[in-house]
């Protein structure tokens, strides 16, 4: 198989007023070309930091020692140069984020800012050819009245416009891995289930990998092919998603199954107490 | 609004200064004239009489564009203000502009390289021309480059040698409108020292007050979602997350913008500069009172001009505002 994201050990620690707390315990994980991996756990567990490292962000912060071997379509990215590092952002990896509207600039309008990202892709790329390129994205996320959504500011539209604007400005460069960091949690649960339909829909159509990341169990069940659990930063379980709903192995990940209240519910899965089996061993569905 | 600010204003420096002790007739005659001489022009300014009817003499006046008669220099005061105002305003100007130039960037600079050396050189000068007020700066300015190190005049507007017809009173544009370039260049070299003593304080404010938005700025999540999608970091500094710090910052600006006119006041005492501040420290200390009330109204006029700019580019900066918060 290859992998288009390999990740093998990874680990990461923060250097604070306190001490250095390490965050990430080595963590593995792997995502197919156009497979839909999720990544679950309850908040804190490290979730976003993972996402933020396979994007090179956390790499900048000062502070942050990370290390561990990241793998991504054939070439290892802790052995590229910054600027071919760089490179690969809002191109061949994009995020969706869980707010979409206050992850929208708020005093540029969106034109401005899709032109931007489709800059990545397409240097000096012109106003009009910008517009007609933005255009046909936001007819895939079923928006119809680009002009008027183009002349917008985000606050100008209502938070599912925004969502799907997201998702268009997130796919439009055609990148081979989309991380959808908790996406649409900002919104009502009917909006946020419209909004991950089209986008499973999409990732599906451009064969699009997607790294996604919840703590709802019942939208991971829709959307991902593989599930991998994460706790206090460790992956505990991992296996097809059906496999790994059907019969959870690890004493964590039944905890969290047995928390969540409803298949739609959005809200954190609320684990009693921590629990000595939750350090047991991980285990690996075929 | 504005005008109700100006009449307050009006009022109120009117009774200050003639609630201030001395006789105004008396001081502008001088020691040597009779009394006789010191009540009739006392009473020519109806300086007899009751205070609201004074006002109320003045208030007429004004209506007609008439702020009464100078006793120190013995013309309409609107006269002696249209002299001097521009010298001010030009100076004022260009202090704004260093403002806004140099402080601005420097701060942008400082945020985007937070914690590192351009960050720390920034935040130092910041720190030294905030704690110093304008007139030490320019007394340091002048000593330094006009004095040890003489690359600029000491002092005045222009040099003796140059003679330019007055049309517009500022100097820049009037030896320009004159074709003559090397007077421009020496009326802008006199202005150099004067503007940048004046604005330096107002440049380490801007750029430490730029720094602190830019930095909440850049906690935004829209600016993550800016790094996460590889936009320029260059970029990201000057345009996405200067853009929305600029709008808190705006107002704070227009202040020290405004407050830019009273610290003239000293800074063109040091550089025998011939403006309005000068003028109004000379008036105050003669007790001519037509020219202390008229010089306050203009520096107030300028203020609030200043205010309303900055309302107005609050405005054209924050699309919430320009265009309102509702949905479709
Ligand atoms: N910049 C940082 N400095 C220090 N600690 C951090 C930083 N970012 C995240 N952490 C810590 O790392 C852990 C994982 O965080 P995160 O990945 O955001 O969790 P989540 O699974 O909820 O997305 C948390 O304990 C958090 O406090
Ligand atoms: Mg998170």
């Amino acid at each position: 198989m290859s992998a288009l994201l390999d990740i093998a050990d990874l680990r990461l620690s923060f250097r604070l007023w306190s001490g250095t707390v390490e965050v990430l315990h080595g963590i593995s994980l792997s995502i197919a070309k156009g497979e839909r991996v999720a990544l679950v756990g309850e908040s804190g567990s490290g979730k976003s930091v993972t996402a933020r490292i396979v994007l090179g962000l956390i790499q900048e912060l000062k502070g942050a020692t990370v290390s561990g071997r990241i793998r991504f379509d054939g070439q290892d990215l802790g052995r590229l140069s910054p600027r071919a590092r760089h490179a690969l952002r809002g191109t061949e990896m994009s995020m969706i984020f869980q707010d979409p509207t206050s992850s929208l600039n708020p005093v540029f309008p969106i034109l401005r800012q899709f032109r931007e990202v489709l800059a990545r892709r397409t240097p000096r790329i012109s106003e009009a050819e910008a517009r007609a390129r933005a255009t046909e994205a936001l007819r895939e996320v079923a928006i119809h009245e680009a002009d008027r959504v183009l002349a917008s500011y985000p606050f100008q539209l209502s938070g599912g416009m925004n969502q799907r604007v997201m998702i268009a400005m997130a796919l439009a460069n055609r990148p081979k891995l989309l991380i959808a960091d908790e996406p649409g949690t900002a919104l009502d649960v009917t909006v946020q289930a419209q909004t991950l339909d089209l986008m499973r829909k999409l990732v599906a159509d451009h064969g699009t990998a997607v790294l996604f990341i919840s703590h709802n169990l019942g939208v991971v069940r829709e959307f991902a092919d593989r599930t991998y659990v994460i706790y206090r930063g460790r992956i505990v379980e991992q296996g097809p998603t059906a496999a790994v709903f059907a019969d959870p192995r690890h004493a964590y990940t039944r905890a969290l199954l047995a928390a969540q209240p409803r298949l739609t519910g959005g809200a954190l899965p609320e684990i009693a107490e921590r629990d000595p089996a939750f350090e047991n061993p991980m285990e690996v569905h075929p | 609004m504005s005008l109700l600010v100006l009449w307050g204003v009006s009022v109120l420096i009117f009774a200050i200064a003639r609630v201030i002790p001395g006789n105004p007739a008396r001081v502008a005659l001088g020691p040597n004239a009779t009394q006789d001489q010191v009540d009739a022009l006392a009473a020519a300014l109806y300086l007899d009489r009751n205070i609201l009817v004074q006002y109320a003499f003045w208030l007429r006046d004004l209506m007609r564009g008439d702020l009464g008669r100078s006793l120190y220099t013995n013309r309409p005061v609107t006269q002696d203000i249209a002299e001097f105002l521009p010298a001010t305003l030009e100076l004022i100007f260009l202090a704004a502009m260093l403002m806004i130039v140099a402080g601005l960037p420097l701060g942008i600079l400082a945020a985007r390289f937070r914690g590192r050396w351009p960050d720390h050189v920034i935040r130092v000068f910041s720190l030294l021309t905030v704690s110093a007020p304008s007139f030490v700066w320019a007394v340091a300015l002048m000593l330094a480059f006009a004095y040890f190190l003489p690359i600029f005049p000491i002092a005045g507007r222009l040099s003796e040698a140059y003679s330019i017809p007055r049309v517009t009173g500022f100097l820049t544009i009037d030896t320009l409108l004159a074709g003559n370039l090397h007077a421009f260049a020496n009326a802008l070299r006199h202005m150099v020292l004067p503007a940048v003593a004046l604005s330096l304080s107002g440049i380490g404010q801007a750029a430490r007050l730029t720094r602190a938005n830019m930095i909440e700025t850049y906690e935004k999540p829209y600016i993550e979602m800016s790094q996460a999608y590889g936009f320029p970091e260059g970029r990201i500094a000057r345009t996405y997350a200067f853009r929305p710090s600029l709008i808190p910052s705006l107002t704070i600006i227009g202040l020290d913008i405004a407050a830019l006119l009273g610290n003239a006041f000293l800074v063109e005492a040091v550089f025998g500069w011939p403006g309005l501040s000068r003028y109004g420290v000379q008036v105050i200390l003669r007790k001519d009172l037509n020219a202390i009330v008229g010089t306050v109204l203009v520096i107030a006029a300028l203020f609030l001009i200043v205010n309303i700019i900055v309302d107005i580019l609050t405005v054209l900066l924050n699309p919430r505002i320009r265009l309102g918060e509702a949905r479709p």
